[in-house]
């Protein structure tokens, strides 16, 4: 291949056009909102089944036992009201059970054990949750909205007889998944800043939009799996090529300082979260709503989709990593992440490179979206909101700006998140791998495969 | 006119809220960290969560409302210390990314079940209700009981509250506003000293008679959001802008912006730039705790709702307002807040409404709302990165 045939290298870089009409940024946002437009034929649907309160001076207590994927029928669940007496409800196909006449007060709920399906247990509440009886404490406030009461179940015998080793081991794979995830959209995150030295907090927000655009295709358009998989990555990449075009190509030529790039993001993440809430509902989405088949390896059990998501998530992260290594255009994205006036001066038509990476990070961040909806069973307005540090930390920790190191961080912010519970209580799992994160900034600030420089 | 005298209701007890109040104190602190300093603190939240955690749980503890206020002023302090000590020599982006989630921390440690002793105090993700330590502070009202209406006299008294009075109590009242900018641009009257001043005070004043008499607010006089609580919420905004304003016209208030300017100047000034940005992410932390401890006063100490996106809001009024400027951050959050009520009421009416156009539902409005004030953050951004208030050669701000 000849230089001047190659795009990413033409000698003469583009003359200098004005700059594009303001107006034009906008039609950036209208874009990313279109996908969406998918989804709203879904419409409220979930008006059936709702616990809801039987008169305005009572509460409601609902819930479900098992979860919507693996929902168990015929538990018995007993209410215990703050005078002492009992109530009994069954659960139905559904799993749920609801208590709709229950005036303010704190009730403790629990589940006959014998009722359960043989192998199974309620994993017991937290002791700070826990009423007299053992049960789930409860606390009924009058506000038209049921109180939710969150048993989990667990096959028996889960924390008993398995060992520390096989813990270990099944929160290992849980992190490995986890970290390969991330590391799809946080590589992504960090080519961008690479390139740009924007920190883009809109980024979880296309991992976000990977999910509910799987879901608006996949579940309510109804098309194949594999199909609606690749469309995703098509339409997210589309909308980074496009966002750049219209919004960021525009906004580095007109020199906007980064710390003002930094905030129009936000604002960008603002826009977006909300939009998926008014499109797509408050409630969890999910992609395919068939129980994933599970498979056991020795101690570690697994489900099929988890194994599959991590294989594509390898493959394409071999694929980027042998890309960026490689071929010319990944020499050429790392020159300009090393040195963007360097880059340029030596040819490289910066602004090119720049919108591949766009490109190709927004489609990867729609790939990882839609695959973290497979694995963990549904996606959220918020699910960005939660992922978002951690993409953040798993990029610090592995260097500022270095696609291998965003990778690295990404499996040991993974490992940290799944493995820290077995130590401290599940809740501080998230707060574990960002104090990880801050104490690594005290020692090397460079992060983990950054190169030692002046920082500050 | 009837819609419109209601959305207009509900945007002026939105702007007297103490809620309103507490966000401009914590937009103060932001100030001095991101408008004067150049730091990009974006955990602000936080500052305000631990101010309102100590102050809550002590009095809940069953210890004095002024032992609560110095605790929750502590944790602040120890807070920035701890944020500042590993950040402050690094580039700007570390800070931002280590105060974010720090503030997470924060946030998770406060909403967790895990440890008993800990949920024993700070309620988990429920939270303690406001009940539970508002007890002291409406016990200090030296208020009378009952309720009051601000103004007494109002639209309704004259003319038997037509529309054409109404009509032209706004025309004065826009037509005030717009003599005060024109004075306070220089560009009417008399261009400096103290006749100006009193001009300008005058116009503001009449302004706020002119907006209370056009939409009367009435509430308790002590009770929660009641007058007191706004009373108290505002004074502690007027005393936050005197301390910036005498701070920020001392030699340390040069000092901040020189650091903003140019660190490596003033390094080689001799300055210890490490101890100027400890000590403005020290206050700033501190204002934050006390907007935190209002912001709570009158709901409850709910770690989700003092969550990152407040911080974001609060970046929101600053940036509206006009970053490094006095009023700015009052100015800011009053739009902010006071304009998100205007949305959601026209939009409720407007926009979800059978009578007129039905686009969305009733939950939808308030998404909507955030959903404009997101774009409405990245247009300001774009095209007037100074704010309303603030001076574009002075705000080149930057990592």
């Amino acid at each position: 291949m000849s230089e001047e045939e190659d795009p990413l290298l033409s000698r003469t870089s583009d003359p200098e056009r004005g700059v594009v009409a303001r107006g034009l940024a906008f039609i950036g946002l209208a874009m990313l909102v279109a996908p969406l437009l998918l989804l709203t034929s879904s419409g409220p649907s979930q008006a059936a089944g709702l616990c809801l309160p039987l008169n305005p001076e009572t509460g409601a207590i609902g819930g479900t036992i098992g979860d919507r994927a693996n929902p168990i029928a015929d538990a018995d669940v007993t209410l215990t009201k703050p005078d002492g007496t009992t109530d009994d409800e069954t659960t139905g196909e559904d799993g749920k059970f609801c208590f709709n006449d229950t005036p303010p007060g704190d009730y403790s709920v629990s589940v006959d054990p014998d009722s359960l399906p043989k192998d199974f247990e309620i994993v017991p509440p937290p002791k700070a949750l826990q009423g007299p009886d053992g049960g789930l404490k409860v606390t009924v406030k009058v506000t038209g909205q049921p109180t939710g009461a969150t048993l989990t179940v667990r096959p028996k015998g889960f924390s008993n007889s398995t060992s520390n080793w096989d813990e270990f081991l099944q929160s290992a794979v849980s992190g490995i998944r986890l970290g390969l995830l991330l590391a799809l959209a946080s590589v992504g995150l960090s080519l961008i800043y690479g390139t740009t030295g924007l920190s883009n907090f809109a980024h979880a927000e296309q991992v976000t939009l990977g999910g509910m655009v799987g879901y608006g295709l996949i579940n309510v358009a109804g098309l194949p799996l594999f199909v609606g998989g690749l469309l995703v990555v098509v339409i997210c990449g589309f909308t980074g090529w496009f966002q750049d075009r219209v919004l960021w190509q525009p906004l580095r030529r007109r020199g906007l300082g980064l710390t003002q790039l930094m905030i129009v993001t936000i604002g960008l993440s603002l826009a977006m979260q909300y939009s998926f809430q008014f499109f797509a509902g408050a409630d969890t989405k999910r992609v395919i709503v068939a129980r994933a088949t599970v498979r056991h390896f020795g101690p570690v059990t697994i489900t099929d989709r988890s194994l599959v998501s991590m294989a594509i998530s390898a493959v394409v992260l071999g694929l980027v990593g042998f890309a960026l290594l490689r071929t010319r255009v990944g020499r050429a994205t790392r020159a300009v992440s090393d040195n963007p006036a360097l880059a340029q001066a030596s040819g490289i038509d910066t602004d090119k490179v720049i919108r591949l990476v766009w490109t190709v990070a927004m489609g990867l961040a729609g790939l990882s979206g839609l695959l973290y909806a497979l694995v963990v069973n549904g996606i959220k307005w918020d699910t960005g909101l939660q992922i978002l540090l951690l993409l953040f930390a798993a990029v610090t920790l592995g260097g500022l700006g270095t696609a291998f190191g965003a990778l690295l961080g990404s499996l040991v912010i993974g490992l940290v998140v799944e493995l820290s519970p077995l130590v401290i209580p599940g809740d501080f799992k998230y707060a574990a791998a960002l104090l990880i994160l801050i104490l690594l900034l005290l020692v090397r600030p460079q992060g983990l495969l950054g190169r030692a420089q002046r920082v500050g | 006119m009837d819609d419109i005298q209601q959305i207009l209701q509900s945007m002026m007890r939105e702007a007297v809220s103490p809620t309103t109040a507490a966000v401009a104190l914590a937009v103060i602190g932001l100030n001095i960290h991101f408008g004067y300093t150049g730091l990009l603190n974006i955990g602000q939240s936080a500052f305000m969560l631990l101010g309102a955690y100590g102050f809550a749980i002590m009095v809940d503890q069953g210890h004095s409302m002024w032992l609560g206020i110095l605790v929750g002023l502590l944790l602040a302090f120890v807070f920035a210390l701890v944020l500042g000590v590993p950040t402050l020599k690094l580039r700007g982006d570390y800070l931002a990314i280590v105060t974010i989630s720090a503030a997470e921390i924060v946030r998770y440690v406060g909403r967790s079940v895990g440890y008993e002793w800990l949920f024993k105090l700070t309620g988990g993700a429920q939270g303690i209700p406001g009940s539970h330590y508002r007890g002291p502070f409406s016990d200090l009202s030296f208020f009378p009981g009952g309720d009051t209406v601000l103004l007494e006299f109002n639209y309704h008294d004259v003319g038997g509250g037509s529309t054409v009075v109404r009509l032209v109590g706004w025309v004065v009242v826009i037509g005030l506003i717009w003599a005060a900018v024109r004075i306070g641009r220089g560009r009417m009257g008399p261009a400096a000293g103290g006749a100006r001043a009193g001009i300008l005070a005058g116009l503001i004043v009449l302004t706020l008679f002119g907006l209370f008499f056009l939409v009367p607010v009435g509430a308790q006089n002590t009770g929660v959001n009641g007058w007191w609580y706004t009373f108290v919420a505002w004074v502690l905004v007027a005393l936050g802008l005197m301390i910036v304003l005498g701070l920020t016209r001392s030699p340390w208030g040069r000092a901040l912006r020189g650091v903003r300017e140019d660190e490596d100047a003033m390094r080689s000034l001799g300055k210890n730039v490490f101890a100027i940005k400890m000590q403005a992410l020290v206050i700033g932390g501190l204002f934050g705790a006390v907007g935190g401890m209002m912001y709570v006063l009158p709901a409850a100490v709910q770690p989700d709702a003092l969550g990152r996106n407040i911080t974001f809001f609060c970046y929101t009024s600053l940036l509206l307002g006009g970053a490094a400027t006095i009023w700015g951050p009052v100015l800011g959050s009053l739009i902010f807040w006071v304009g998100r009520i205007a949305i959601i009421g026209i939009s409720n009416t407007y926009l979800s409404s059978d009578n007129y156009i039905n686009i969305m539902n009733g939950q939808q409005t308030s998404q909507f709302a955030f959903i404009v004030i997101g774009v409405a953050l990245m247009l300001l951004v774009i095209f007037r990165p100074q704010g309303i208030l603030g001076d574009k050669r002075e705000l080149r701000f930057n990592v």
